[in-house]
């Protein structure tokens, strides 16, 4: 702040105070007549003095803030004979943390996917990882919800491996499902919707179904494949089983067709860093069996 | 003046001193019903969104009823509808009894009553439908906050107008914090709700960032100082000494903590606004001048406690009494935890917590309702041309009175238990140094805290249902046979009983 603000600032706190203090001074005395004389509507008012108890806790808890001042920054531009600052009180206490918590994530991040799977703490440790960082989403059972992908359905969109999990925690992913409302028109979008549902094995209009082959082959075979088998590599999801993420119902999937989905897994690179990222990833990989 | 409500009454033989004062108590008996009026409908609010946070269930998807829109509407409706409406009755007839003079304007004093109304009306319509500027305790959209300012002007106008000219040399405690409530507010409610409008239903406040949640908490907590502090301790300045018949405690004490309380509040914003990138220097002003704030507060409710000395076996008696001096160690009990919890280190723990919403209720509940309502139970007799003290029944204020109490106690103590619940939860850490709790489950472990806070909340309006019906047979002329609210002798004298 400029110069002038601190002066107003300074100047305007330690004349609060000060002026307070005068106050409080200057009624110290009493006239020694038993009222003050005044009558308001039959109230009248006793001159009594000001209870010292009270006196002294007035005068304490200022001086306290006199003496915060001087070792706090408080004073416009003074910073503070503490050199206390909101930044390095959270530096210093991440930094102690870091400290003191580093060398059990240093540990178990040197063990392999199968140690980890097979090591308690290990496991205790990248659950607790789950509840804090993941099961905003994914809930606290990894069950997941409309949007959020159950981990524990052992179906794994981006391929169940040790790297592609991890690579997903770091890096994070964004899917898109694009729209097709306009290319299918509305019949195209009950056909394929119907085909869909067959090649999920559920209940379904045969005729329906039969007309969205070749519609699903025009549309929707470069991304999840021949017969619906879909694509680890690049993410596209599988058809060929009764696991959804925007739901199977009829409305849901013509909903996806018509609207398109994007789904977003925001990296967690900065927040996590490499070795929590990997104890997660190996905690992850265990909920799928 | 045909008006047969405009004046004393012959049968109050103290109004009937000032006869010859054509005062106006019409419009502080219309402020005085809307009091009960508006306090049931807030709190009944309250109960809603307290229930609504132990069965979800209750928000029954709908929009308008969903927690979200009712909560501003409960804090506006019990704050200004059901608060503003005790200040207004409550100063409207001090200004005139203490300065033995009607109100200059009987046309403005009926255009505050019909605008304030509306102002609520208005809250209760667009807060449901959704319109807010998202500013707590400012929710409301532009052109109601228009209108908020004109009625408050008018109100302003109309009570420094009969200050002027008063026909008694002192200007009595009361009108100082009422003076204060006036300015204050203004200026508070002017400067914070400055936005731009984009249409008749939405504006954008003109403060960006941190300015604006500096400028939104120097009104949120002078709220608090200049309206639900200042202005009732006004209400506490007339009505204890009236009610217990004794001469306020210590004049010095008046000034120095009058003045000490209204140049130290306006700097305690900075305190909802701890560990945040609020400037450092900021914080720092907003915690200390907080601590030192503890002393003005209690110098109210010294002067107010201890001006019951040398008549204190009146609180056996006297319910009305018993509401007023309770309030008065809520209050108390409130300026001391607030100063608490403006320190950085217990703000760490409590803040975002249900202890915030504890520590607002001990004062809302245990201060501000119950002062409220005991100067109401003193008043309404008096507007209705009876003597003071005959309401319809002394008992029923008595049970109020403890319906009240308890209510209060359940409301704050659960929240307290939740506070600390939600504030040790959301911080332990494991071994390897991960929060032990997700937040989910910190809300599971609240629910108990949810059903009792809900319990507290529906005896405290039970209470205040009691209270309509005391007041309506008081209005209509009713007066219960009873034997008097008296505490039975701890020594039992024979058959006499």
């Amino acid at each position: 702040m400029s110069t002038a603000m601190s002066w107003f600032v300074i100047i305007g706190t330690l004349g609060t105070l000060v002026a307070a203090m005068a106050l409080l001074f200057s009624n110290r005395k009493i006239s020694g007549n038993e009222t003050t004389g005044h009558e308001h509507d039959g109230i009248q008012e006793y001159d009594n003095p000001l209870p010292m108890w009270w006196v002294y806790m007035f005068i304490i808890s200022t001086v306290f803030a006199v003496g915060y001042l001087i070792y706090y920054p408080g004073l416009g531009n003074v910073k503070g004979i503490g050199d206390w600052t909101e930044l390095k009180q959270w530096q210093d206490e991440v930094d102690r943390h870091e400290a003191r918590f580093a060398p059990i994530y240093a540990e178990l991040a040197a063990m392999t996917p199968e140690q980890m799977a097979a090591d308690r703490r290990a496991s205790q440790v990248g659950r607790r990882l789950f509840i804090n960082n993941c099961s905003t989403c994914h809930g606290v059972t990894a069950k997941g919800g409309f949007g959020f992908p159950n981990l524990t359905d052992g179906e794994w969109i981006y391929g169940r491996d040790f790297e592609a999990i991890q690579s997903t925690i770091l890096n994070g992913r964004i899917a898109v499902m694009p729209p097709w409302g306009a290319a299918l028109g509305d019949d195209g979008v009950n056909e394929v919707t119907e085909y869909v549902r067959q090649l999920a094995g559920l209940e379904h209009d045969t005729a329906a179904a039969e007309l969205g082959v070749a519609k699903y082959n025009m549309f929707c075979v470069a991304c999840h494949g021949a017969e619906g088998v879909g694509n680890e590599a690049l993410g596209y999801p599988n058809l060929n089983n009764d696991i959804w993420l925007y739901g199977g119902e009829r409305e849901q999937i013509a909903f996806t067709l018509r609207h398109g989905r994007n789904g977003n897994m925001p990296a967690h690179r900065d927040m996590l860093g490499e070795e929590k990222a990997k104890i997660l990833a190996g905690y992850v990989m265990t909920l799928g069996e | 003046m045909a008006d047969p409500l405009v004046g004393g009454n012959k049968e109050n033989k103290e109004i009937a001193v000032t006869d010859e004062i054509p005062y106006n108590m019409l419009v502080v008996r219309r402020f005085a019903v809307m009091t009960v009026v508006w306090g049931i409908v807030g709190m009944l609010v309250g109960v809603i969104i307290a229930g609504q946070l132990a069965w979800p269930a209750l928000n029954f998807d709908l929009p308008w009823f969903s927690y979200g829109r009712l909560r501003p509407l409960h804090t506006n409706a019990v704050i200004f509808a059901f608060g503003g409406c005790a200040l207004m009755t409550s100063a409207l007839y001090i200004v005139q009894r203490t300065c033995k003079t009607p109100l200059i304007s009987n046309g403005l004093a009926n255009f505050v009553f019909w605008g304030w109304n509306l102002v609520i009306v208005l809250a209760a319509i667009t807060l449901p439908l959704g319109f807010t500027t998202t500013k707590e305790y400012a929710e409301l959209e532009w052109p109601i906050d228009i209108l908020i300012a004109v009625v408050w002007v008018a109100f302003g106008i109309v009570f420094f107008g009969t200050i002027a000219k008063r026909t008694v040399s002192h200007i009595y405690v009361a009108n100082w914090f009422f003076g204060a409530l006036i300015i204050g507010v203004a200026v508070l409610h002017i400067f914070n709700s400055l936005a731009l409008p984009v249409s008749m239903t939405k504006s954008y406040s003109i403060y960006a960032g941190s300015m604006d949640a500096m400028m939104q908490w120097w009104y949120g907590h002078n709220a608090v100082g200049f309206f639900l502090t200042a202005g009732f301790l006004g209400i506490m300045y007339y009505f204890v000494p009236k009610q217990a018949e004794r001469p306020v405690y210590s004049y010095r004490l008046s000034i120095v903590h009058f003045w000490a309380l209204i140049a130290i509040y306006v700097w305690a914003g900075p305190h909802h606004l701890h560990y945040t990138s609020l400037p450092d220097w900021a914080q720092s002003l907003g915690m200390v001048m907080s601590l030192v704030l503890l002393a003005p507060s209690w110098g109210g409710m010294i002067n107010g406690i201890m001006t019951l000395s040398g008549a204190w076996d009146k609180l056996r008696t006297d319910p009305i009494l018993k509401f007023l001096i309770v309030s008065l160690s809520f209050y108390g009990m409130s300026t001391f935890e607030g100063p608490m919890m403006s320190i950085k280190t217990v703000n760490a723990l409590s803040h975002n917590t249900d202890w915030t919403i504890g520590h607002v209720h001990s004062g809302a509940l245990g201060w501000v309702a119950m002062v409220s309502i005991g100067a109401m139970y003193h008043l309404i007799p008096l507007l209705y041309g009876r003597k003071q003290g005959e309401m319809y029944s002394v008992r029923l204020i008595n049970l109020h009175f403890w319906l009240a109490t308890l209510g209060t106690v359940l409301y704050i103590a659960s929240m307290w238990v939740n506070g600390l619940l939600q504030g040790l939860m959301w911080r332990a850490t494991s071994v390897d140094g991960t929060l032990t709790y997700s937040f989910s489950e910190a809300v599971e472990a609240s629910y108990p805290g949810y059903y009792v806070r809900f319990i507290g909340g529906a005896i405290f309006l039970f209470g205040m249902f009691i209270m309509a019906f005391n007041v309506w047979m008081t209005i209509n002329g009713k007066k219960r046979e009873e034997a008097p609210s008296q505490a039975t002798p701890l020594v039992a004298s024979g058959a006499s009983a």
